[in-house]
């Protein structure tokens, strides 16, 4: 990984008394990734996290290079054991399962990364305003949140998907965010709480700062460990709801992803015909992803809590 | 006593938007159970006629009076327990669907927690005390590993090679085919050899929740003065580690109850499904493969209930722990 420093550009000699000077010409937001994910790097779980989830990513990236043969193309013939030609065997349609599987990690990494950010939108949104805002906003918001919370996310989860009637991805993603929102809310909620408080930021007030700049300048900046923690958990949910619902065939029936190939195994009693490898192989990617997901946000964790940190 | 007065209102709240939220939902919804249902008919070639459309929303009991009058209808059947017939189960009612169902979920459910909360718990402690150790990290990878498990697939799993390979287990349902449920010692051990692969299951799939609290809290606790001071008192690291910290690392986690309770409730669904578990969820599973809107409706506002009532007893568990709740 490069390390990005602010290096003063080389100034002609007299030239400094009509150039502005400026504090760093690198953006800020690029500096603090970088500095996050070193941070991130010397926790040893969140490092198998990170490299397991590179190569999930690079997969789904490179798909059709990786891939040998058409994931939809129903060219060979059906419920073949694995073999040379296909690796994991094909379907009852005479798809090759491998094929699939390198296709499947583009939907559940995007579903995953998708839903996560809206979770994680929504759960700052919500958590920020009802945390700076006390009072009714804040008892209405809190009371949202809470009810979210012990309603259970998985029965909610089906009953929405099978409402709505259309079926894509972003049905699900939806639906998933819509669900999974309220953990992180209530964390930055509370986090928001103690911070409102704050010298600087009463001094932000003072110097009369819009409302706006005072939650996301000067809040937010100190809450991105449970933000990062909030998305990771959320995502983690994600790409396991989203194979809960495709394996209830509430999912899209024309996406190829992992879940929707264990519909099908299902469906086509996999099991019983000795294909087991068409249930092992989709849910042990997606249960790959997950731990991904989950070990990040160990490092994550350690980035908030000092006492967490490896020694 | 103002704390559980406090959470007694905050539950007749919650449950009254639950139950609400479970009349809004359906109405808000883009398209409707009888345009599916005659999108179903139309598509097996039947001709949909004024008579065809009246006669399904008849069966649906799709109402034409207003929003209001629906509602409290709604209400009113709700505590009648009357909610119609599903297209599943048409020769009983909703309410004898579930009400046969609900027992075998809460038998499975609570002994399933209590036994992740019991080795999950232990586990942590363990992890937390060897914090940074190989045991650690042997804890703590393995619990991220299978609680990224979708607990369906991991139930297909243990199906697969348990009971359809080695015929170790029933391969599907609560209890032996044809038997009726009853109380005799050959009934409950057949209705126990059922019941140990969808519970393992579960299980396996929910412990980390308890692991990593526990570690977390154990890990906060080992930092306090007075667990420093027992071990510079030259107190044994056992009873330093089980008396002095576990103890009071344990009561966050208590409140961690309700929210696992959610997962295992949800994981309940695809693995009794899987399981052909005679359930909630199962019944869960076979209304949605089916669309069956009454039966799913009902379902799903009697598992959000009954999370509310145990998350409420628990509420009221946790002031008889901690008496600095009560007295806040």
């Amino acid at each position: 990984m490069t390390i990005i420093t602010a290096v003063p550009p080389p100034e002609a000699p007299g030239a400094l008394a009509d150039v502005p000077i400026r504090p760093s010409r690198v953006p800020g937001p690029l500096l603090f990734v970088g500095r996050a994910v070193r941070t991130l790097w010397s926790n040893s779980k969140a490092r198998i996290g990170i490299v397991l989830l590179g190569v999930i990513a690079l997969i789904a990236i490179f798909a059709p290079l990786i891939a040998p043969h058409s994931p939809t193309a129903t060219t060979f013939t059906p419920y073949l054991n694995p073999t040379g030609q296909n690796w994991f065997g094909t379907t009852g349609n005479g798809q090759d399962v491998f094929s699939q599987m390198v296709y499947g990690a583009r939907v559940s990494l995007l579903v995953g990364l998708a839903a996560g950010i809206l979770a994680t939108v929504v759960a700052v949104t919500i958590g920020l305003i009802a945390g700076y805002r006390p009072g009714v906003i804040d008892e209405v918001l809190s009371f949202v949140t809470n009810l979210t919370l012990v309603i259970p996310g998985i029965p909610l989860m089906i009953i929405l998907a099978a409402y709505i009637q259309s079926r894509s991805i972003w049905t699900i993603v939806l639906v998933v965010a819509f669900t999974s929102w309220a953990t992180g809310a209530r964390v930055i909620r509370s986090q928001a709480t103690t911070l409102r408080t704050r010298e600087f930021v009463t001094s932000a007030v003072f110097s009369g700062e819009r409302l706006f700049r005072i939650v996301f300048r000067e809040i937010l900046p100190n809450m991105t460990s449970l933000v990062a923690a909030s998305f990771f958990s959320a995502a983690t949910a994600a790409v396991m709801a989203e194979a809960s619902l495709e394996f209830l065939g509430l999912g899209s029936p024309d996406t190829v992803s992992w879940g929707t190939i264990l519909y099908a195994a299902q469906q086509q009693n996999a099991l019983l015909t000795g294909q087991w490898l068409l249930i092992l192989a989709p849910g042990l990617a997606i249960a790959l992803l997950a731990t991904s997901f989950t070990l990040i946000n160990f490092g994550v964790d350690a980035l908030s809590n000092p006492r967490l940190r490896e020694k | 006593m103002p704390y559980l007065l406090r959470k007694g209102v905050l539950f007749v709240v919650t449950l009254w938007a639950a139950i609400t939220l479970n009349f809004i939902l359906p109405r808000l919804m883009p398209g409707s159970p009888e345009d599916a249902a005659l999108g179903k008919l139309a598509s097996a070639g039947v001709p949909i006629t004024n008579a065809e459309r009246h006669a399904v929303e008849i069966q649906l009991g799709v109402p034409h009076t207003n929003v209001f009058t629906q509602y409290w209808d709604y209400l009113k059947n709700i505590v009648q327990f009357k909610f119609g017939h599903s297209y599943s189960f048409p020769s009983e009612t909703v309410a004898h669907t579930i009400g046969k169902a609900l027992p075998w979920t809460l038998v499975l459910v609570g002994a399933t927690t209590v036994f992740a909360f019991v080795v999950g718990t232990l586990l942590g402690v363990f992890a937390g005390w060897r914090r940074g150790k190989a045991a650690d990290t042997t804890v703590t990878l393995g619990a991220t590993f299978f609680a990224a498990f979708p607990p369906f697939w991991l139930g297909l799993l243990l199906l697969y090679f348990l009971a359809y390979k080695n015929g170790w287990f029933p391969i599907k349902g609560g209890y032996a085919e044809g038997a009726t449920p009853n109380w005799s010692p050959s009934f409950l051990a057949d209705a126990f050899k059922h019941s140990v692969l969808p519970a393992l299951t579960l299980a396996v799939t929910t412990l980390s929740g308890w692991v990593f609290g526990m570690r977390n809290n154990m890990i906060n606790t080992l930092g306090e003065d007075y667990v420093t001071f027992a071990e510079a008192n030259g107190l044994r690291t056992r009873t330093v580690a089980l008396l002095y910290a576990a103890r009071n690392a344990l009561l966050p986690n208590v409140t961690a109850f309700g929210l696992s309770l959610g997962a295992v409730v949800g994981g309940s669904v695809l693995v009794e499904g899987v399981f052909s578990y005679p359930g909630l969820g199962n019944l869960l599973y076979i209304a949605v493969t089916n669309h069956d809107f009454p039966l799913m409706q009902a379902l799903f506002l009697v598992i959000t209930v009954s999370m509310l009532v145990a998350i409420f007893v628990v509420d009221l568990l946790y002031a008889r722990l901690d008496p600095r709740v009560r007295r806040a």
